[in-house]
């Protein structure tokens, strides 16, 4: 399954690959694949924006803003003015289950 | 006086321990691989309701088997479910398990929030002297905890290099046995539907909470009369409309889930939608609205709140964006209130040809 299209934030250059594969490793959505000795993006479509490839790119190669794809989290971002995170210390919201 | 009574008091070991081992902080529980009636019943428990939020097990080094100096040492959080998905999964591996505070939350959704995060891993590797357990320098996190945690700040800080293992604990074994490699198959988030189904009851409550505020809503505005409100009229126009909303929940908080994939269009909204309208034109079947102008306010009200509710199960997906989800919201919000407004406009109308006002 895969979300909307053309949405995601995710950036991603190439000249400042070393070939270490930690993208490859830590994405759960299969976005990266090591071709002729550098990641490549496979489908950006499917990247959720869960953050792990950029947080553990060591050379900077990778941006995206990260964050959780939860309506409810998104709704109590635009109410409180915070950033969206699961509300998982208040009344049940769902992305924690 | 109370201090002292403690001190002589016996740590009570935990049900799923058997014996204890000794490490440089201390002695640690050696914990079984099978899981009894009780687990079974908190892991029901924390399925269904806010029990959850309290499910938990106490940070630290637990150890597997008969772990030694160079047993591999896997990463987990203090959701107990969490914990006992993972116990289950180490069955005849020797190995340390070390228990991050995540203030009882799961690993995705605490690396999520930063719980499960470099500085909680970098300070429980020193509380537990983990540089005196084992002799080599190798972590196994789960692969999720990646969105937490900085592997190469961790090894900075603590020398500790870690490789981040299978999304699911199931595969840890396998994951081990192939030389600490892992197949395609086991880096990528699945979502079938019965994963899918056990998240529903979480959509499913917090919807059904709100109900009662949405029935007397209906039921006050069908109940209005020029002399005040009569309950024969609430009941007589307004339980269709009860049924429906009751039935509009379902669409959007287990029907969507349940179909996903099948559903049309990649938008959550539009998805909630269309099972929205096919499940309100399967109930009027069954269930009569009698007049057009009512017909046509339920068309327009129910499969929009269909939609919002299909909108909610964004938190439990595996693969929805926050960038994705702020474009429904933007596009979505507006719609549904301006459904919610004309849908109540056609109701007032029939309310007055009803009062023969016109």
């Amino acid at each position: 399954m895969k979300y909307l299209a053309d949405v995601t934030t995710l950036q991603y250059a190439s000249d400042k690959c070393t070939e270490c594969g930690r993208c490859v490793e830590v994405c759960p959505r299969g976005v990266f694949e090591m071709r002729d000795k550098r990641a490549a993006v496979t489908d950006k479509d499917k990247c959720m924006e869960c953050g792990a490839c950029g947080l553990n790119c060591e050379f900077g190669a990778i941006y995206v803003n990260a964050g959780v794809g939860c309506a409810a989290a998104i709704i109590n971002s635009m109410i409180t003015g915070g950033p969206p995170t699961c509300g998982c210390d208040s009344t049940a919201a769902s992305c924690c289950g | 006086m109370q201090m002292q009574t403690l001190k002589f008091v016996k740590k009570t070991a935990p049900p799923w321990s058997i014996g204890e081992v000794a490490a440089p902080a201390g002695t640690v529980y050696r914990i079984s691989s099978d899981w009894s009636r009780q687990d079974t019943w908190g892991m029901i428990k924390s399925r269904i309701s806010g029990f959850r939020m309290s499910y938990t097990v106490a940070p630290g080094l637990y150890a597997v088997g008969e772990p030694t100096a160079d047993s591999d040492v896997l990463v987990t959080a203090n959701y107990k479910l969490t914990f006992d998905i993972v116990r289950r999964a180490l069955k005849g591996l020797n190995a340390w398990l070390l228990v991050l505070d995540t203030k009882s939350i799961n690993v995705w959704c605490a690396a999520g929030k930063g719980t499960f995060g470099t500085d909680e891993l970098v300070n429980r590797i020193a509380a537990v002297k983990l540089d005196a357990v084992v002799s080599h320098r190798r972590l196994i996190l789960p692969q999720l905890g990646a969105v937490g945690v900085n592997a190469a700040a961790v090894q900075k800080k603590t020398g500790f290099r870690i490789s981040f293992g299978p999304v699911e604990a199931r595969d840890i074994t396998a994951y081990i046995q192939a030389g600490y490699k892992k197949t395609k198959d086991m880096a990528t988030m699945r979502f079938p539907m019965l994963d899918r189904l056990i998240l529903t009851p979480m959509e499913i409550n917090p919807a059904m909470k709100k109900f009662p505020w949405i029935a007397g809503g209906i039921l006050l505005v069908f109940g209005l009369q020029p002399s005040g409100i009569l309950f024969s009229e609430a009941w007589a126009n307004g339980l269709p409309f009860l049924a429906l909303a009751l039935v509009s929940v379902l669409a959007g908080a287990l029907i969507t889930p349940a179909l996903l994939p099948f559903v049309p269009s990649r938008s959550f909204a539009i998805k909630g939608w269309i099972v929205g309208v096919c499940c309100l034109y399967l109930s009027t079947l069954y269930i009569g609205v009698q007049h057009p102008l009512l017909l046509a306010a339920a068309y327009l009200l129910f499969p929009a709140l269909s939609s919002y509710i299909a909108l909610q199960f964004t938190g439990a997906t595996t693969f929805t964006g926050m960038s994705g989800v702020k474009k429904e919201l933007r596009i979505g919000v507006p719609l549904y209130f301006t459904a919610a407004g004309v849908s109540l406009v056609l109701v007032v109308l029939f309310k007055i040809r009803e009062w023969g006002l016109i």
